[in-house]
């Protein structure tokens, strides 16, 4: 049996981020931030990918959970980041429970079509409200850590580290998640439901808890977006959002929990990069790479490293 | 009284335009069971086409009156063009796969084509009125409409009905039925299946394309209009059913009906509403209001 | 067949079962005793897989009861009726395709193991398969083992042979530790040579297991040669039920499921 690395992995990431990271550029810190962000709501979904579901409307939590961490700043004036996350999270997963009861019963296409409605739903909701700024949204108070501003300099580097420290024990979670009994049936219910239930097993039930924990994760993140930017807008519900979350899925495979933080962040340096050389071609170097990724690497860019991996250990 | 009117003429046009704008992603589910995002693409396609081709057209003199063909036409163009070459360069190698894999890949190709078409048009909207004026303006009693409105209508009757006679009444059709009842029993009977989907597929994209196409003269065309469409394609189409012909006119008269209603009565539902019709028709049957039968695996 | 009640293990008693105009199931009703080996036999659409997709839970029948040990299990879902000790395998195996052979035997372990309440999120260690108290993967290897399938436990199960995707699917069903099993078809798909080589293997593990055994067969050497009663179908009735050698020359018999006259071996 191989040892598992993932643990080893995860802390090792964080060492060097919360070390290096201290020297990386502002943007960069910035960026990596946004990065790992989206990477945590990648995690979310993997699970759910596991079971062979794709959800199209994972943006719903992730705007929820942004509002939700705007929200207890403006309402309670609380801007302690931690318990802004912890706000966008509680959101996500009340959300969720809720929804799942009937989402679970859903697959392939009309999984993703419900959960797209539902997305586009607070979408459509946020836009005409006045109250939240409609369109324009509005700016989210500047976040405290433990009661302490941290001041100019500081600012970035704290949420980098907050959002690595995150995104570890998420990774760490998840991984966990996947090893017990109810994550092994994953697969399995993607494979052959029927069996599962013959088996004495609620593929529902299964399907309820990642859908659950996959939409607390997406809250907390959009909970520190929405904090990092400073801002928030319904934008981040619109199924373009959602679509680029599955993107970064695709992208990354669902081989192991590193895997969309990874994919995250190469997608944001091909953002950057191409949309720096040309505004107007970064979509078409998005597109091609996605088309390349499904036609020649279809479990992902971490079958790429996982094979190495491998072949080391 | 007048309001009550309103509601219902609004209605039908919006519902005429989403009908044509939805169609063609309803026959492709039905004939290829993929979920088609570059149905946006073509949409756009067809609107920044026949905006620039018209438009240059018209700059040199054409008259006035034929710019409706030109419109016409140059969705054609996008459509013939483009569309074979797609099914046959890329989607043909992928029907083994899932579903959700191959949308995966049409929504990469209309990722690609939002920026193909800015580099081809630039970023800066087009404006071709000319067509949309020309024709006048007709009065319901204190209300008035400008007629080109009845052509969104007319061009919605047109495909609509055109696509039903061709399935019910001509050889074509019926064999397309039994294709979209069985592609593996067709084959063994001797049908071309595969010619099918490639007409299946030019078709829809060019009912996409029409649709952008007549659409072009009401607004200004820019590049984010294939994805508003698409999801509100969607929208019909699910509530319909994928896949119904009769089903993307109930889609789109309701989605046009209920939007219509809410701008005149309740304004901050506009949005949202739609999308709530969409989950409750989801919640509550699944296949939509006209489904293809179709045998349940679990 | 009768016996004292607290014998019956499984009672199905005037089941009734219509798909439209088709019967599948007219007024069944049967006493399955504990530990015995039943073989169920009849043509293609008799009634005997609809017999057992409603004691399994995946069909509910228009009327009648099923009493399993003493209680009413005609309105349970499958899982339900799996965890309560009735696990049945498939005509067509059905494995996890792009698992292994030893991670599709774990996914059983694993759904019998958190059904139990074992193995949560904050539990230490490796959890413990109730019934056997062994862990997930040495209950595994075991199983593997009794049915020979050590040497295949890495290899995808899409790509094993047909005899061997058999023996996995049956193998699966003795995750749960069932009283009852149902074998549909054990040893259809599979050659000649192998067929009686399969069923000793399976009748082995599961006596060892301690289970009533009921399997619907074609092949009636193999139901002579591994049942102790016979309950034959046609047109969804029951038409026979005695020891094998009674049932497999019974004039009705051979003219509804057998076909004409047999010699037996």
């Amino acid at each position: 049996m191989t040892r598992d690395r993932t643990p080893l992995i995860l802390l090792a990431t964080l060492a060097v981020i919360l070390v290096g990271g201290f020297f990386l550029p502002q943007w960069a810190k910035f960026l990596l931030t946004i990065a790992l962000a989206k990477g945590l709501v990648v995690l979310g979904l993997l699970p759910l990918m596991r079971t062979g579901l794709v959800s199209f409307g994972h943006a719903l939590y992730y705007c929820l959970g942004a509002y939700a961490g705007g929200a207890v700043g403006i309402v309670f004036g609380i801007s302690d980041l931690l318990l802004m996350m912890l706000a966008g999270g509680i959101a996500g997963g009340l959300l969720s429970l809720l929804l799942g009861f009937l989402l679970a019963r859903y697959r392939g296409i009309f999984f993703g079509l419900l959960s797209l409605a539902f997305s586009m739903i607070l979408y459509g909701l946020l836009v005409k409200s006045e109250s939240l700024g409609s369109t324009d949204g509005f700016n989210i108070v500047p976040f405290t850590l433990f009661g302490v501003r941290p001041d100019g300099e500081w600012v970035r580097y704290t949420m980098l580290a907050v959002a690595a420290v995150v995104c570890t024990l998420a990774g760490l979670g998840v991984h966990r998640y996947l090893g017990t009994p109810l994550g092994l049936m994953a697969p399995a219910i993607r494979d052959n439901e029927i069996r599962v239930e013959y088996m004495g097993g609620s593929a529902r039930y299964a399907i309820h808890v990642i859908y659950v924990i996959g939409a607390t994760l997406a809250g907390m993140a959009g909970a520190l977006v929405g904090a990092a930017v400073g801002h928030i807008d319904p934008e981040m519900s619109y199924w373009t959002q959602s679509g680029e979350f599955v993107f970064i899925a695709i992208l990354a495979g669902t081989g192991s929990v590193v895997a969309p933080f990874l994919g995250s962040i190469i997608f944001g340096v091909i953002h950057s990069v191409a949309f720096d050389l040309s505004p107007n071609t970064w979509q078409l170097v998005l597109g091609t790479s996605l088309l390349l990724i499904i036609l020649f690497l279809p479990t992902g860019l971490w079958s790429l490293f996982g094979r190495r991996l491998r072949a080391r250990g | 009284m007048d309001k009550l009117i309103a509601v219902l003429i609004d209605g039908v046009i919006y519902s005429s335009w989403l009908f044509t704008a939805a169609i063609g992603l309803t026959l492709i589910y039905g004939v290829m069971k993929i979920l088609n995002l570059t149905h946006g693409s073509f949409y756009a396609l067809g609107a920044y086409m026949a905006a620039s081709v018209t438009g240059a057209l018209l700059a040199k003199g054409m008259e006035p009156m034929l710019s409706y063909a030109v419109l016409f036409g140059s969705a054609l163009l996008v459509a013939l063009v483009l569309a074979p070459l797609i099914e046959r360069g890329i989607l043909k190698h992928m029907y083994a796969k899932d579903e959700v894999v191959i949308m995966l890949i049409t929504y990469a190709l209309f990722l690609m084509f939002e920026d193909i078409i800015k580099l081809v048009w630039g970023v800066n909207p087009y404006f071709i009125a000319e067509p949309y004026g020309l024709l006048g303006s007709i009065e319901f009693g204190s209300l008035i409409y400008p007629t080109y409105n009845l052509i969104l209508i007319g061009v919605a009757l047109a495909a609509g009905l055109g696509l039903a006679y061709t399935l019910m009444r001509t050889r074509v059709g019926k064999l397309l039925l039994t294709v979209i009842h069985d592609p593996e029993v067709s084959r063994a009977l001797g049908i071309n299946v595969g010619r099918f989907y490639l007409v299946t597929f030019t078709f829809g994209s060019l009912l996409a394309a029409i649709g952008g196409a007549f659409t072009a003269p009401t607004l200004s065309v820019v590049p984010a209009m294939g994805v508003e469409i698409i999801v509100l394609s969607f929208a019909v189409v699910v509530i319909g059913g994928l896949g119904s012909l009769p089903g993307a006119a109930v889609g789109a008269i309701i989605v046009g009906l209920v939007r219509s209603a809410s701008i005149h009565y309740a304004p901050q539902f506009e949005l949202f509403v739609i999308y709530l019709v969409m989950a409750m028709v989801l919640t509550f049957r699944p296949r939509g209001l006209f489904s293809i039968a179709e045998a349940r695996k679990i | 067949m009768a016996g004292a009640s607290n014998q019956l293990i499984l009672e199905a008693t005037g089941l009734n079962k219509s798909f439209g105009a088709v019967t599948a199931a007219r007024d069944i009703n049967i006493s399955i005793e504990r530990d015995s080996f039943v073989g169920l036999i009849g043509t293609n659409g008799a009634g005997k897989t609809t017999f057992i997709n409603m004691v399994t839970g995946y069909l509910k029948p228009d009327t009648g009861t099923i009493v399993y040990d003493g209680r009413d299990i005609t309105q349970l879902q499958p899982r339900d009726i799996t965890h309560l000790g009735i696990c049945r395998s498939f005509q067509i195996p059905q494995l996890y395709n792009s698992l292994t052979v030893f991670e599709n035997m774990m996914i059983g372990l694993a759904v019998v193991v958190h059904r139990a309440g074992r193995g949560g999120f904050f539990s230490r260690g490796e959890p413990v398969v109730p019934g056997r108290e062994k862990p997930l993967h040495a209950v595994a290897e075991e199983i593997l083992a009794s049915f020979e399938l050590t040497s295949y436990r890495g290899r995808s199960a899409q790509v094993l042979p047909g005899g061997v995707r058999k023996l996995l699917d049956i193998a699966m069903t003795l995750v749960a530790a069932p009283k009852i099993l149902l074998l549909d078809e054990p040893t259809s798909g599979v050659s000649a040579e192998e067929k009686f080589g399969i069923m000793e293997m399976v009748m082995k593990a599961v006596r060892d297991a301690g289970a009533t055994v009921l399997f619907v067969e074609h092949d009636m050497e193999v139901v002579s040669r591994f049942s102790q009663r016979v309950i034959a179908f046609a047109d969804g009735r029951v038409i026979c039920d005695a020891p094998p050698e009674v049932a497999l020359v019974d004039p009705e018999v051979l003219r509804y499921v057998v076909g004409g006259h047999r010699a037996q071996g």
